[in-house]
């Protein structure tokens, strides 16, 4: 039961992330590969709050919204003056920046070593300390976070988003500053990467730069790929199965340093074989 | 009166120079035509006058009191301007409905945030929707529609934004006869309610019969201008543009 529960929060944790980044690359077309790096400014917001301040994990997690909205936002002003396959080039270079500062900054992060003993959650004198009350705060999150991005993709400002990604000169000229709309969601998206950042921390009670490095954005990107872009609700089902993946090959009979590789293998294979039959995902609304 | 004026106007691509020290005046509440051969500068000019390339000499005077020297793509519309495009350029991946609804909904981004759609916005879209025949595809996506479903779309769009001045950069090409009458309809009506219109077409039957007047581009430049049926019958006209 208990490895049932941790795989159900390790899925809630991705499925934030999918629904984040979807908001980014599905409903507005800008291939940003740098989610991991927003997921790390979460985690190590909360670990350093939890550990070096005291501050309670749910006000660390607004912290941690709070920084990485401050920080996309600054990065989604430089990605503005990129478009396309150059986007996503810069997106990836400030992923290695981030990554770079957490591992190197060693004063503050403590660079490889990561931060250890980071505390479970605590509100008004309720521990969550077992999995299973974590898999309700993770659960529920996940739920803010999709009920949130649902109200976002069905308002006008959704329909704006869509419309940049189709054809953004064209949308300019019915008098919309696209500029604003993508810092817009670029921030929000960020700050919800943040809150899967602190609910990573608190729940493996370590963190290091290892686990934000570009292969976990790209994997993000491949839970919305496989799951379907522009669809919220594929985002869920592509870290359900991205989750489960490598527990079904551990079943297989594989050994543990095998079926580690043939996850990355078989990562690929999906992403490849996605792009040239279902380039829209399962559940997708649109081609990239 | 004047609605747009154009002093100068210069833009050059590789050294070449596509609109070339332009100056010409469009009056309101009427069908502006403008003819000329490929490559004359015809749509270079629209693009210039929409803010969809950057100005890079002269001045644009929009009813006789904003003079711009640069325009930017997201400031047309308040000063009451739309059009569509030699090249259709529709939200391919969203539906027909969704193609009008987004040009009619809040432009703000934290009140478009907060904003659902409401029933006056779905109202004006069935209107406009109806007016270019497109009611019964409404929420199919705008790539699944025909060529001629796509022009149709793309001037539902346009009308949709209720503007002041309308560029249309070649409506009537590769349409069949039903849809061309669709659309010579859409703008006489347009006229009616004294909106002005900037047409580019090279069908001279449809110039003659829509335009009251009318600017031959060549080279960049302005080789005649005048009153349509007057225009058309000019030797150099007839020797540039139609051939001798």
């Amino acid at each position: 039961m208990e490895y049932l529960i941790h795989l159900a929060i390790l899925f809630a944790i991705y499925a934030i992330l999918g629904i984040s980044l979807n908001l980014v690359v599905g409903y507005t077309g800008l291939l940003s590969i740098t989610q991991a790096a927003f997921y790390g400014i979460g985690a190590y917001t909360t670990a350093l709050l939890l550990t070096q301040v005291g501050v309670n994990f749910f006000l660390s997690i607004i912290l941690g919204i709070i920084i990485a909205a401050i920080i996309s936002f600054f990065i989604g002003l430089v990605l503005n003056k990129f478009s396309g396959d150059y986007y996503a080039l810069g997106s990836f270079g400030f992923n290695v920046i981030v990554f770079s500062i957490l591992l190197n900054w060693r004063g503050l992060t403590r660079g490889a070593l990561g931060i250890a003993g980071i505390p479970k959650p605590e509100i008004f004198g309720i521990h969550f300390s077992s999995n299973f009350t974590f898999l309700i705060i993770a659960l529920l999150s996940l739920g803010i976070v999709y009920i949130v991005a649902r109200f976002i993709v069905h308002s006008s400002f959704g329909r704006v988003l869509k419309a940049i990604r189709e054809d953004e000169k064209a949308i300019q000229v019915f008098g919309y500053n696209t500029l604003y709309y993508k810092l817009a969601i670029f921030v929000i998206s960020a700050g919800m990467a943040a809150i899967s950042g602190s609910l990573f921390a608190s729940y493996i009670t370590y963190v290091d730069p290892s686990t934000f490095t570009l292969i976990e954005s790209v994997f993000i990107l491949a839970v919305i790929i496989l799951g379907g872009l522009a669809n919220l609700e594929g985002s869920i089902l592509g870290a359900l199965f991205l989750v489960l993946l490598p527990e079904i090959l551990r079943f297989v009979g594989l050994p543990f340093d095998t079926a580690a590789q043939m996850r990355q293998i078989i990562y690929g294979v999906i992403i490849i074989l996605l792009m040239l039959y279902r380039p829209k995902g399962l559940l997708g609304e649109y081609k990239l | 009166m004047t609605i747009i004026e154009t002093k100068k106007l210069t833009k050059k691509f590789d050294g070449v120079k596509a609109v070339n020290n332009l100056s010409l005046q469009i009056e309101e509440g009427k069908i502006t035509g403008i003819i000329g051969p490929n490559g004359s500068g015809k749509t270079t000019l629209i693009n210039l006058l929409t803010g969809v390339i950057p100005i890079e000499s002269g001045t644009v005077i929009i009813e006789g009191t904003e003079k711009l020297v640069k325009i930017k793509p997201s400031q047309i519309s308040f000063y009451g301007i739309t059009r569509t495009f030699q090249d259709i350029r529709l939200f391919e991946q969203m539906t027909v409905l969704d193609n009008i609804l987004v040009v009619l909904t809040e432009r703000h981004v934290l009140k478009a945030l907060f904003e659902r759609h409401k029933n006056y916005h779905l109202k004006h879209a069935g209107e406009v929707l109806r007016k270019v025949d497109l009611w019964d595809k409404r929420n199919q996506f705008a790539a699944e529609l025909s060529y001629g479903q796509r022009k149709l779309l793309e001037i539902g769009r346009a009308l949709a934004m209720k503007a002041k001045i309308y560029f249309f950069d070649e409506p009537f090409a590769g349409l069949f006869p039903e849809m061309v009458k669709i659309i010579s309809t859409i703008m006489n009506e347009l006229k009616r309610e004294n909106k002005s219109i900037i047409l580019i077409e090279h069908n001279i039957g449809l110039i003659r019969q829509l335009s009251d007047y009318v600017f031959v581009m060549d080279e960049g430049e302005i080789l005649a201008e005048g009153i349509s049926t007057k225009v058309l019958e000019k030797k150099e006209v007839i020797g540039a543009y139609l051939g001798d």
